[in-house]
């Protein structure tokens, strides 16, 4: 199964979870996080670029770290790109392992080195014209409780 | 020394391109100096605050050493997730 997926596609939770464990007797946990375009304000819509190639290596280097510090089964990440709505899918990140520990550390781990560290940038869209989103500091912060 | 030079996001859109070639100075051998040498016909790589650079597609710090050949990436702090 892929692991790391960058994608204008939508995508479905529930199938995406079930694959986590299916054929797996082994998996005694799965631990997810949807993310969605909030609606905030006037923003209309948002459109996520991205670094194409780089985006698929940081992303499975942010996987291969949590793999260093939790004991994991089958890990899905899932990011879109592109023109997006309120409401609409953007990230996914699954991660399947024997015991809830492990899964619950390694799903917020994933979300929080993503945040910082994989080459994505959103542009809103407002009635006042389009806008860059600016890195939040507590995304930083986030990412550094996790340590070196 | 010829490396190619991509950027994104509110960067991309401030210098109107997103890549190019450039032949890199003698004295530039960092990410920080090809910035600087960079910077005088893009003044916005001078300014922009937190930039950030990658080089061959890792994120790195500005004294990260650059080659021949070299893909160095600049943009924003990310958004994603």
């Amino acid at each position: 199964m892929m692991e790391v997926s960058v994608q204008t596609a939508d995508f479905e939770a529930g199938v995406e979870i079930a694959a986590l464990s299916a054929g797996d007797d082994g998996a005694g946990a799965v631990a997810s996080f949807v993310g969605l375009v909030r609606a905030d304000g006037a923003v209309r819509a948002m459109t996520l670029e991205h670094y194409p190639g780089m985006t698929e290596q940081a992303l499975a280097a942010i996987v291969a770290e949590a793999r260093q510090r939790w004991q994991l089964r089958r890990v899905r990440v899932i990011h879109r790109v592109g023109r997006l709505l309120p409401g609409d899918r953007i990230v996914f990140v699954g991660v399947a392992a024997s015991h809830r520990g492990d899964a619950f550390a390694a799903c917020e781990f994933i979300m929080d080195y993503l945040k910082t560290q994989a080459p994505f940038w959103k542009k809103e869209e407002t009635p006042e014209g389009a806008r860059w989103v600016d890195a939040r500091e507590s995304d930083d912060i986030a990412a550094r409780r996790w340590g070196d | 020394m010829t490396v190619n030079i991509l950027y994104f996001a509110g960067l991309r859109e401030a210098l109107g391109t997103g890549a190019e070639s450039v032949e890199l100075p003698p004295d530039a051998a960092t990410v920080g100096a090809l910035r600087a040498a960079l910077g005088q016909r893009h003044p916005e790589l001078l300014t922009a605050k937190n930039l950030r650079a990658a080089v061959n597609q890792q994120m790195v710090g500005m004294d990260a050493p650059v080659a021949d050949g070299d893909e160095v990436a600049f943009f924003p702090p990310v958004t994603g997730g």
